[in-house]
Parts: C-alpha cells; structure tokens; sequence
C-alpha cells in the first residue's frame, strides 16, 4: 500500500530542477547559442519548438500529480464514479488540443525545413542582411577519410587534413563526400549536419559570424578511429584567412595530387594537421567518381553506360583488380583489411588522364561515354535489354544517344 | 565476384581456430570465468537435484503458452542482465576517458560494447519481455485455451533463444560487430568489417527474426479466431487490442528486416553490390530498409505496453477505461502512421526539403493519437479511487517520465532541429526515455501486475519499491546529462573526449547507471524474496487486484487448460461484469477437454537452425549443408507426426476445479 500522495521523489526531482540552471549557466551549450546564423535560425528552432509543446506537456504533467494526489483511495472526500467512461465534449478536447499545437508545429517544419535546406543558397548572413547578388560564396570541398577530414579550397587552391579556416560573414558552400564509409560533417558552433557519403555528393550552405575557435567533428560512428575525426574550424577575418591561406601556399606541403590522395586515404587515427599548397584540379570530382585510383572507371560514367541499357555480359570482361592497400602496421587498419581480392570497373578510356583525348574521339566512342556527354539523369529503362516474345528493333541495337540525355543542370 | 575469401577457409573448421578465443583481452577471461563457474554450477544443481527430465518434460517441450510465455520473460531477463553490462562498461568508458586518457576500453572493445547493448536491449530484452507478455495474457483476456499454433510457439521462442545464443557466443568465441546496432553499410561491409562480428550480428537476428515473425502470425490468428464467444473486436481488452497490432506490425515490417539481412548477406558472402559504393551499389538503399522495419519496431515495443498501462489503470482506479473507443482508434492510428514516418531517423542523409517536411508532419502527427491515449489515462483516474500498489507507481511514473520523451521526440522530428541534434547524445537520451521510461517501466509494471497470476503469488512490494525508487532516480540521473551533453554538440559513440568540462555530465551519467544497477539487483532479489516468502504472499483469489478482465476469472496459476468452460462475454470489462451480475462457479458438467500435446521439435529444430548460423559465421561450409538439410529433413519429419493433441479426462478437471472450490471456500472462511 502506498498511501503517500507526494513520494519524496518528487521534491527530489524538484529540487534537481532549480539547481539545473545553475549547473547549465557553466557550460557551453553550443547547440542554443552557436557561432553561425544558420546554427542561429535551427538552435531557435529547438527552443520555439520546445515552447510550443510545453504548452501542453506542463498542463499534462501538472493534472496526473493532481489526479494522482486527489483520488487516492485514501481520501474518501473525493467523488467516485466507476462507470463513468465517456464524454464526447472532452474527447473532442484531447484529441483537439495537441492537433492545433502539431498544426502550429507542422506550418514551423515546413518553413523552417525549406528555409534551412542544406543544399539552398543562403539568402542571408545574419538578420537583416542579405546576400548581394552577384556574391561568390567560398567553395570548401570535404572529403571524410578514415578516420581524418580532407579540405580542398578550390578557388585558394590549397587543402588542409583536420583544420580548416573560413572568412567571417561570407557564404560558404560546403561540396561533401566520403572515401569508404558514411560519416556526417558537423561543425556545431557553425551549421546542422550533412551525412558525408562514399561516391555521393551533400552540400552544406553556412556562414561563420564571430570570429574564434571551433571544433568539428564526424557525428556517425565510423570505425576504430572515430573518436578522434576531429578538426578546428576557424572563423578568421578576411586579413586573418588570406594570411592563413598564403601560409599553407608556401608552406613545404607539396601538392595534393591522385598519388598523394592515394597515401592520405590510408586509415589513420588522430591525424595531425597537414597542409597542402597546392591541389591537382579535378579531384575532388574523382573522389566523389571513386575513380581516383588511374584507370578505374567513374561511378557516373557507369551510371551512363547503364542508363543505355549496360555493357550486358561483356561487362564482366571489364574488371581489373584495385591495388591492396596495405593497412599502416598496428591496429589502427585492422578494420580496413579488403576481405579478398577486390576489383574495380576499368575505365574504357583514360579519361582523366587525357581528357584531350577523349574531346577528339568525340561521339565516335560509340558507346563509351565520355566526360563530354553528361550522365542521364532519366530512370533506368531497361533500354537495350531483350524484350522477350519480340525481336529487337533498329533502335536497341546501334545505341544512339537518346533526346533524354540532357546535360546536368 | 570478389568470393575467394570464402574457399580461403579451411575446409573442417573454416575461420575458427584458437585465435578467435579472446585470450588477450583480460576483461572477457574474466567474464568467461565466471559464466563458466556459474554455468557449472548451475548445471550440477540441475543434476544434482534429477531436474532435467522435468524441465524438458514441462518446459522446453511445452507447448503451453503459459510456459512459453514465462520462458521468453525469463530469457529476457537474462539479457537484461547482459546487456545492462553493456551499459555500465560504457558509462564508465566515458566517464574516465578525460584529458589524454584512453579509459579501460581500447577502440576494438569498446565498439563491440555499444553494438552489443543496442542489439541485446532491443533484440533480446525488449522484444521478448514483450512477446511474453502476450504470450502469457493475451490468451487468458480473450477465453482461449492456447494460441492457434502452440507447436510454431514453441518453436518461436526456441528460435528467439538461438538468436540469443549466437550473441551470447560472440562474447567468447570470436567477436561481435563493431558497426552500431543497426550496421550501416559499407561499414558492415566485407571490406571494412571483414571479422566475423557482422556475421554473427546477421546470423542472431535472421535466426531470432524466424521466430519473432512466427510468433506475430500466431498471435494474431489467436486473436482473430480464437475470442470466447461474445467478444467482439470492440469488447476485446485493450491489452488484447495492442497486442493485434503490434503483431500486424511485427508481420508486416520483420519481413523486410529478414530481406534487408539477406542482402547484406548476399554482399558479404557472394560478392553481389546491393549497399557497396562501387560498382553501382548505394548503402542509402540499406539505410532506407532497416529503417522501413526499424521505425515500427518501437511501436511494437510500445503499443503492448500502452496497452498494460490502459489495464492497470483501470484496475487500480476501480473504474472503467475512459474512452475506450478512441483508445482503440489511436492504437490503429499508431499502427499504421508508424510505417510512414521512418525517413526522419535520417533527414541529414540529404532527401530534400519536401521529403524531409513530409516524413517530419507524419512524426509529429503520431503524437496526437499518442496524446490521446495520454488524456485517457488521466480521465480514468479522474473520480477513479486509486490504490497505489507497485503497477500503479509505474504507471504515474511512466506518465510523467514519457511526457518528456514525446516532447523531445516531437523536437527532434522537426528537421532543421534534427540536424542540430541527429546521433547527438540529446538523441540518446531521447529514446531512452522513451523505451526506458515508456517500455521498460511499463514491463515492470506489467510484471508486477501480472506475476500473482503466473504464480498464485505476489511479488514482495519492499523490494518493489526499493526497484522502483533506484529506476526511476537512476534514469533521471543518468539520462538528463545526456540531454545537456547533446546541446553542448556532444555525438553519440564517442570513446575518447578533450574537453575537460564535460566530464562532469559523464560522471554524474555514470552515477546514475549505477544507481539503475541497484534497481535490478534490487528487482531480482524482489523475485527472490517473493519466492522465499511464497506462502506469505500467497494469493489463492486468482484475482487479487480486483481485476476486471477475462484472466482474473481463473485460478492463479491457471489450469493447463486455462478455463474449465470457455466463457461467455457481454462486455468490454468481461470479468468485472460477471462479478457484478454474482457469478457462480461451475460445478458440475465438466468434460474431456481437448488440448495440444508437447513435442521436443521446436527444440531440436532452432538448436539446428542455430548451429546453422554458426557454420555460416565461421564459413564451415559441410556443417552449414548438412544442418540446413536436417532442419528440412526434421520439419518435413515433424510434420508426419500424428501425436499432437490429447484430452484431459473429465475427471482430472473437477478434482482440479474442485480444489480449486475448496481453497476459495477454505480462504473465505479464514477472512
């Protein structure tokens, strides 16, 4: 029997309550008050959400401890009605009451879910200010290894492992994959997260308004060397980052070109900052294409030849085996091990190599495809596959590019 | 094909050979030590006191769903156990690994740990707590005598065991998958997770999902077909009605799971690239799969237990449910919503603005019907006299403990929120107050409300409410850092820090788990106590609580064939119903009674379908044939066996019911 109408439990929980915020005053809660306005605009979010349910959670939680305390069975004062079961007017009110504050909420998500698309153009930099038009944001091109963070600055044309500095108040456009496994690029402090996935693109759009120190980090689990994908995110005034930017260019980095890559993708924990003055052009394509490695074949040079209906069983003829990478000794690449011997789809052509070349085979490569002609963006139809009970007609057998092939916008 | 690492096996033991024993990690030969001694011992008692032939006689081959149901909650328990470990490891981990240090738990442990307590609490805690509890009520709420396929029950639960049994065994043998518990390719890929942790993981849940999908298509022709007359689907209890739902759900979403496992498996062992990044595979179509199941499956964790605290409320206030009718319609709302929501575990996956509103609105809209449910229970105490016994404490409990999870729930389910938020340690503590607040908490309650009715006992209410008091701290404790620690950008699975300032959170975490520790102990030295002091809490009622359903009309335990008379219904509160209108026991008329027989097959053919998943792991290719073909060969011989049913003599049943006359007589008079 537990007559008791308050358990102590409850002052307890009281208690810790009131002392919340005198233990949170201590901390940095990054989340609700971040370094950059798009980190601003979804921090709000969570506080104006959390308002809006609390308007009813409070109510809720408010009546079961008073219902709890009034109809004890102790206390024989109050009313008792054991078939009282139903009523309609206050059925409509628990069904009504969190219906309106989820509409409330839903017309919030929708906006606010469109206004803070990662991969939408900022509109703004900062309350009440507007993006010029005309303005170029800063291009930072992120590539999640295992287990370090790759930065190539195109338009600098530098790139940096673990560390990466930003101009404070310029749109930034974050270009973001993965070399194997997904991680998700997340700079608290600056923008939501984006998931960094293996021959796939995300993008990022964010802007840094307070200059200072922040820390990044890979917020999906990834392997041995996780806990340690960490890097400095800077938000430096313009003078600030273009000194930071002429020290990586004449600082004794070297140049980060396909071999470089190659040997920098090799799994490593707790990396230490590196910085490279120069990038070859293109790689940060390649990776995404996971065709850095020379002669393999760019995932979307295959999604092209399949969106023509695939090289069928002649395909098969077209592996070569990706060079082992070695693991580095020790445990940190035990996890990395290929599990036999793997092969890749060989390139048709050099391409990458040559990409003279290929603008002079020009359409006569048949059904090669060349970085000339886009990858289709229509559904795989299934094009050039036997229909069965039909014969094949003209159309299936020569090929030919097809009006859907459109060039990717 | 890139298959050659498959014919690299050796041809007797495949990969398995002494290396695989976990001899250099000292914590495990520990462990190991002491499952041993305490298995030793264990199995000398067995003998000792001659108990094998009754347990194999009344248990494992039973194919009562009493019996059933009491093994899955026993089974469960034991990997609560397990898997609290789990959770104590990691909290300790992070609450020392601070300023340079690496904590106890190198990276290798440490990412088996985290993957391990996620499978085990879902897998082999939650899911047959659950199943066990409908297992055992569901067929007394609705006046049956078993559940449609008592032999397919007890192979379910044999299969849930073997799941359980190959995750036990990763611990020794081998090792565990190092992915998180839902292992995302490519990192479970062969490539980067080329050990067999990955394999164990698929082979655990292919083995326990064929029971878990078994036992949902049971239940629910149990409850389609096998009501006692009168009871239609709008009189069945709540209980029952979460319960049909929650295993049209476990019908409709473990298939996918099974495909998803399957063509993992197809990568893995076959060279095929459904979730690689090269060679035209996408691990975002794997993400997508487990999720299609993996959302509904905290819906079939939480409807049955909605269901618990619908029956327990209504007992302890003494008064009928409150809106019955949209309690019902939420539990259906839920149901099907649950299958439309699960893009929002990765809206930071890059779907788009429209997709990522969409699947936000359809989560938040679960909570209205959630809601709903909320207000009902609150009405049903409202002018109700509540008795405050143990499921009662849980109940309020869990009403203002999953008030706060909803509302983080609801928080994260809008997007720009979620990708400030997703995989943070605010998620964490999200779902753990939710599950724990919602599931776990109300499992107590339900263990609590229902134990005297397995056992014709109660559970001692000191140690009950030492249990209650230390969880309910304890996660507060333990889980409101976490929700600090999230909005100080703290992700989740992390073994190693720098900033110095959160170690406080960690450690007031971890405090916090110790103080859950001393819930469960506290809990099994209740079921200790309880048994030790069984004739003081003796209850020969059969209904101790006052209750108002269909299982309270029966003796505690029940007879083997639940109810003399199949009872007839003429409202939604059949028991209390009865009772008002002064319902007399039977007498006389009694007659055979017809009853299903046990069979050893389910045992022998989950131990098959087990040492199956095992070959398979250690790619020992003749054991793998040979115990596919003799789990063919056995089903197809089971299937010739005619032995199935037998009666139970008229006489046995009015000695049984006549004891049973003479106890209440004996008691009343006593009174």
């Amino acid at each position: 029997m537990m007559p008791k109408p308050l358990p102590p439990g409850r002052f307890l929980r009281l208690g810790s309550l009131l002392a919340l915020p005198a233990l949170l005053g201590g901390c940095n809660l990054v989340v609700l008050r971040p370094a950059g306005d798009v980190a601003q605009q979804q921090g709000d979010l969570v506080v104006i959400s959390t308002i809006l349910m609390l308007i009813i959670i409070v109510p809720v939680m408010a009546l079961t401890a008073f219902f709890a305390w009034r109809y004890r069975a102790a206390n024989t004062q109050a009313r008792y009605e054991p078939e009282w079961s139903h009523s309609t007017g206050l059925e409509l009110v628990i069904w009504a009451a969190p219906l309106l504050i989820i509409i409330c909420l839903g017309a919030i998500t929708w906006a606010g879910t469109h206004l803070l698309d990662p991969f939408r153009p900022l509109a703004r930099t900062a309350p009440g200010q507007p993006v010029a038009a005309g303005t170029q944001p800063l291009e930072v091109q992120v590539v999640a290894l295992d287990w370090k963070w790759l930065f190539i600055l195109p338009e600098q044309g530098i790139a940096t492992v673990n560390e990466l500095a930003a101009p404070v108040d310029r749109p930034i456009r974050f270009r973001i994959s993965s070399s194997s496994v997904m991680n998700s690029f997340y700079i608290p402090a600056l923008a939501g997260q984006i998931y960094a996935m293996p021959g796939m693109e995300s993008r990022l759009h964010a802007v840094i308004n307070r200059p200072g120190e922040f820390t990044g980090f890979s917020a999906n689990y990834s392997g041995a060397g996780f806990s340690q994908m960490r890097f400095a995110f800077r938000g430096l005034d313009q003078a600030g980052f273009d000194r930071w930017v002429a020290e990586a260019r004449s600082g004794n980095g070297g140049t980060l070109d396909r071999a470089a890559y190659l040997e920098l993708e090799r799994p490593s924990e707790a990396a230490p900052v590196r910085r490279f003055a120069a990038v070859e052009p293109g790689l940060f394509d390649a990776v995404v294409g996971m065709c850095v490695e020379a002669g393999t074949m760019c995932l979307h040079q295959m999604a092209a030849i399949d969106a023509r209906g695939g090289l069928g069983l002649a395909g098969l003829a077209n592996l070569r085996p990706v060079a082992a990478a070695d693991p580095p000794s020790g445990g940190a690449g035990a996890g990395r091990q290929p599990g036999g011997a793997r092969r890749a789809v060989a390139a048709l052509c050099a391409i990458p190599e040559a990409p003279a070349a290929v603008a002079a085979a020009g359409p006569a490569a048949g059904a090669t495809p060349a970085r000339s002609r886009p990858a289709s963006l229509a559904p795989l139809a299934g094009a050039g596959l036997p229909i069965p009970g039909r014969s094949h007609p003209a159309e299936f057998t020569a090929l030919p590019p097809r009006p859907a092939d459109q060039p990717e916008s | 094909m890139a298959v050659s690492h498959l014919a690299e096996a050796d041809p007797i033991f495949g990969r398995l050979s002494f290396a695989a024993l976990p001899l250099h990690e000292p914590i495990l030969i520990v462990t190991f030590l002491a499952v041993a001694a305490g298995g030793a011992a264990g199995l000398y008692l067995l003998t000792k006191f001659r108990l094998w032939g009754y347990l194999w006689k009344e248990w494992f081959t039973s194919v009562d769903h009493k019996r059933i149901g009491i093994m899955y909650m026993i089974l469960g328990i034991v990997m609560l156990v397990r898997g609290f470990a789990d959770a104590i490891m990691m909290r300790i981990q992070q609450a020392i690994a601070f300023g340079g240090s690496e904590g106890y738990l190198p990276a290798h442990h440490y990412d088996q740990v985290f993957t391990a307590h996620g499978v085990i609490m879902i897998f082999f805690v939650a899911m047959p707590l659950v199943t066990g509890l409908m297992n055992y009520v569901m067929p007394l709420q609705i006046g049956a005598r078993d559940v449609s396929f008592p032999f397919l029950n007890n192979f379910s639960f044999w299969m849930t065991l073997g799941g359980a049994v190959l995750v036990m065994m990763s611990l020794f043998v081998g090792e565990f998958a190092r992915t998180g518990w839902l292992a995302y390719p490519p990192l479970s890929g062969l490539e980067a997770s080329p050990d067999v942790g990955v394999d164990y993981y698929i082979w655990a849940l292919q083995v326990a999902g064929v029971g878990t999908t078994l036992s949902g298509i049971n239940l629910i022709c149990t409850i389609i077909k096998m009501r006692a007359p009168g009871m239609t689907m709008m009189k069945m209890p709540v209980f029952t009605w979460t319960a049909l739902c929650t295993n049209v759900l476990i019908v409709a979403t473990f298939p996918v799971l099974t495909a998803v496992l399957v063509l993992l498996s197809l990568d893995r062992y076959v060279g095929t690239h459904f979730f690689t990044s090269e060679l035209g595979g996408n691990p975002m179509m794997y993400v997508n799969l487990i999720w299609i199941w993996g959302h509904p499956e905290v819906y079939i964790l939480i409807l049955p237990i909605f269901g618990v605290f619908s029956e327990v409320t209504s007992t302890f206030c003494g008064k009928r449910l409150f809106g019955y009718t949209s309690m019902v319609y939420a539990t259906v709302c839920i149901t099907i919503l649950s299958y439309i929501v699960w893009l929002h575990h990765f809206f930071t996956m890059g779907s788009g603005a429209s997709v990522n509103s969409f699947f936000g609105i359809t989560t938040m809209v679960i909570s209205i019907p959630t809601g709903a449910k909320l207000f009902n229970w609150l009405f049903t105490m409202y002018r109700g006299r509540i008795r405050f016994e143990l499921p009662m404490m849980w109940t309020i409990a869990f009403m203002l403990t999953f008030v706060v999870g909803g509302m983080t729930g609801v928080l994260l389910a809008v997007p720009p929120a979620d990708f400030v938020l997703h995989n943070s340690l605010f998620l964490i503590a999200h779902f753990h107050n939710v599950i724990i607040g919602g599931v776990v908490f109300g499992l107590f309650a339900a263990m609590g409300y229902w134990f005297p009715k397995a056992f014709g006992f109660r559970l001692d209410p000191y140690w009950g409410k030492v249990s209650f008091w230390c969880w309910l701290v304890g996660y507060w404790l333990a889980f409101t850092p976490l929700y600090v620690l999230g909005l100080m950008g703290v992700t989740r699975r992390m073994r190693v820090f720098d900033d110095p300032s959160l170690q406080i959170w960690f450690v007031i975490a971890c405090l916090g788990a110790f103080v859950i520790a001393g819930g469960i102990a506290a809990f099994l030295m209740q079921i200790y106590v309880s048994i030790r002091d069984r004739e003081r809490l003796r209850d020969t009622t059969g209904d101790p609580w006052g209750g108002r359903t269909l299982e309270w009309s029966t003796s505690s335990p029940p007879p083997d064939y639940n109810f003399a008379f199949t009872p007839v219904i003429h409202d939604l509160d059949a028991w209390y119903d009865m009772k008002r209108r002064g319902f007399q026991r039977p007498a006389e008329g009694f007659r055979p009674i017809h009853m299903p027989r046990s069979t050893g097959a389910g045992v022998i053919l989950a131990g098959l379908s087990t040492l199956f998943g095992f070959a398979m792991i250690w790619y020992i290719w003749w054991l793998a044939a040979a115990s596919l073909a003799a789990v063919v060969l056995g089903a197809i011989i089971h299937t010739f066996n005619y032995h199935r049913d037998y009666y139970i003599p008229a006489e046995t049943v009015v000695a049984t019911e006549r004891a049973r006359a003479m106890q209440m007589a004996a008691t009343a008079a006593a009174e």
